[in-house]
């Protein structure tokens, strides 16, 4: 529940920005830098106050979501695109296609995945896309890995053994017969994909290596904010806070679906 | 003949399911494989689809339906027969049906497949089937969810699908083993009905010697994966000549266990268990000999 509330209201944030916000999310008022939070009696001009350089971190918050959906989204959307049909093929057919594909994906993942996705930005340059690329290319095997095992579970099953008797070949089984049966594990997969995605983009801004300096997100705002930690401390500590909400919202959704949605964990409190 | 099995060998890894089985099946004709569990009746049921689970292989042997080769026809053309010309009814109708898609999508698809109907024509003929085997509304039927049909409402499902195309060979492996018995005899009743009006050919799976007597005008008895005996139904349950079968019929009890063949067999597969064991039992695998008309029995008795 409380992860839905948090998907929500991030979404609402994304899309809504430009009309909820107080001010340019750029704009610079170098008369008033580091102003304090309302509660700490701000001004209610800058109702989060404003970093080092005078831009309204409400402003800049709000928008830093944008990117953050942006980049689950999409990140999570290509993973699943990618690794789900490498998943169908090595668990149906097996044999060499499957033993050479896990190979794959053992080498792949045994690359550390925060260096992989750091030198894979410093080979693409920054960018909201080459933020996104570099995620799929890191997380892909994700999917791959899981959608697998549950194929290897799927394909044992009478009704796959059914539709072979009655003549469909491959494909078609795997489409039509398996796919829709993933659909709630892919469900689970993807919120959890999400949450990751977000960290790693978040990662990626902190060291400079994510997306365009113009472009506020909270990792460049925690790196900013960073410096001036005793003189200012809201500077850092909320795009931190939006930060954390946010992958513990996308965890407890995918938690919370799985719940829903795998009989084999369904509790009689989630009924 | 219509189908025609020759010395059908298939192994999984270093177990051998079925030893040199081999039978015929005319036009119309019912044979009842018999066997208790794992003596391998369901593996020759799966081999003459080629659907053998993994890692199932047709070691040797031949498997020759209305003239062709099914051992050599590549895969494309035996998916073009499957659920066309051979139709197979499963054993637990919940497992074969998927859960994920109205009844109504996935009883349509052997009928688009092989006869391009359309989904709509597809529902159409399927209705008809399901209500000639007593559903009382099928179009009610079609728009619901595997889970939320009885188990007998399933099996009819999967009975008609098996019948819509019109096949010239059916494979009912176990089909009621999974039913309560006043439903069995429904279903069997059913299948019994549909099969003599079509004259399709059946090879009927079962260790249940009831069904036999009643469904069935041949019966090849499979024990540890051999073939022991063959005969007429009436034959097998009045003169049954292997001591095995000698035993099924009457229901004698047997000690010890069917034993599991890693090669071919040195020694008769039954010779631990027979009450009437020789020396050579335990020398020489026994050879399906003759012993009358259209009777052959693997035993040194005879």
């Amino acid at each position: 529940m409380a992860g839905v509330l948090i998907g929500v209201v991030l979404c609402a944030a994304a899309i809504l920005a430009p009309w909820l916000t107080p001010h340019d999310p750029n704009r610079q008022d170098l008369s008033a830098i580091r102003q304090p939070p309302v509660w700490m009696d701000g001004a209610w001009d800058h109702p989060l106050g404003t970093d080092s350089l005078g831009r309204d971190l409400l402003s800049r918050l709000l928008w830093s979501a944008r990117v953050a959906v942006t980049v689950a989204l999409g990140a999570t959307l290509c993973t699943a695109v990618i690794g789900t049909p490498v998943g169908l093929a090595s668990g149906y057919f097996r044999g060499r296609l499957d033993t050479f594909l896990m190979r794959v994906v053992d080498v792949w993942m045994s690359i550390p995945a925060v260096l992989l996705a750091i030198a894979l930005m410093a080979v693409l340059g920054v960018g909201l896309l080459k933020v996104i690329l570099a995620i799929v290319l890191v997380d892909w095997t994700r999917f791959a890995r899981v959608i697998r095992g549950e194929v290897l579970a799927l394909r044992e099953r009478e009704f796959v053994e059914a539709s072979r008797a009655i003549g469909l070949g491959p494909f078609r089984i795997m489409a039509e017969e398996l796919l829709p049966n993933l659909v709630p594990l892919l469900i689970v997969l993807a919120s959890l994909e999400m949450a990751i995605a977000v960290g790693v983009e978040a990662l990626l801004s902190f060291v400079g290596l994510g997306v365009e300096a113009a472009v506020p997100s909270w990792g460049s705002m925690i790196a900013e904010g960073r410096g001036y930690l005793l003189v200012g401390w809201w500077g850092m500590t909320l795009p931190m806070l939006a930060l954390v909400v946010t992958v513990v919202g996308f965890n407890l959704l995918g938690e919370g679906l799985r719940e829903r949605l795998d009989p084999r964990l369904r509790t009689e409190a989630a009924r | 003949m219509l189908l025609q099995v020759k010395d059908l060998t298939v192994r999984y890894g270093g177990h051998l399911a079925v030893w040199e089985a081999g039978f015929t099946l005319g036009e119309g004709e019912v044979l009842g494989l018999v066997g208790e569990s794992g003596a391998g009746k369901s593996t020759v049921g799966r081999a003459l689809l080629r659907l053998l689970p993994e890692p199932g292989r047709i070691v040797s042997g031949a498997i020759t339906f209305k003239g062709r080769d099914l051992l050599a026809l590549p895969e494309a053309e035996l998916r073009a027969l499957r659920g066309a010309e051979i139709a197979l009814i499963p054993q637990d109708p919940l497992a074969a049906l998927n859960p994920a898609f109205r009844i109504g999508l996935q009883a349509t698809d052997a009928l688009a497949l092989h006869r391009g109907l359309s989904r709509r024509e597809g529902k159409g003929v399927m209705a008809r089937l399901l209500a000639r085997m007593g559903i009382a509304d099928p179009e009610d039927a079609l728009r619901r969810y595997p889970h939320e049909l009885s188990g007998g409402m399933r099996q009819r499902v999967l009975i008609a699908i098996a019948f819509s195309c019109g096949p010239s060979l059916l494979v009912a492996d176990e089909p009621t083993t999974s039913l309560d018995v006043t439903t069995q005899a429904q279903i069997l009743r059913l299948l019994d009905g549909l099969r003599s009006e079509t004259r399709v050919a059946t090879c009927f799976i079962t260790h249940d010697l009831g069904i036999v007597a009643h469904l069935t005008h041949r019966v090849a008895i499979l024990y540890a994966g051999c073939l022991v005996e063959q005969a007429p139904t009436e034959t097998i349950l009045t003169a049954p000549r292997h001591p095995y079968t000698r035993a099924l019929v009457g229901s004698l009890p047997l000690d010890g266990i069917m034993p599991a063949l890693q090669g071919p067999p040195q020694a008769c597969p039954f010779s631990d268990r027979c009450p009437e064991r020789m020396a050579i039992c335990d020398t020489a695998h026994p050879p399906l000999k003759s012993v009358g008309a259209g009777h052959q029995v693997a035993c040194h008795l005879y």
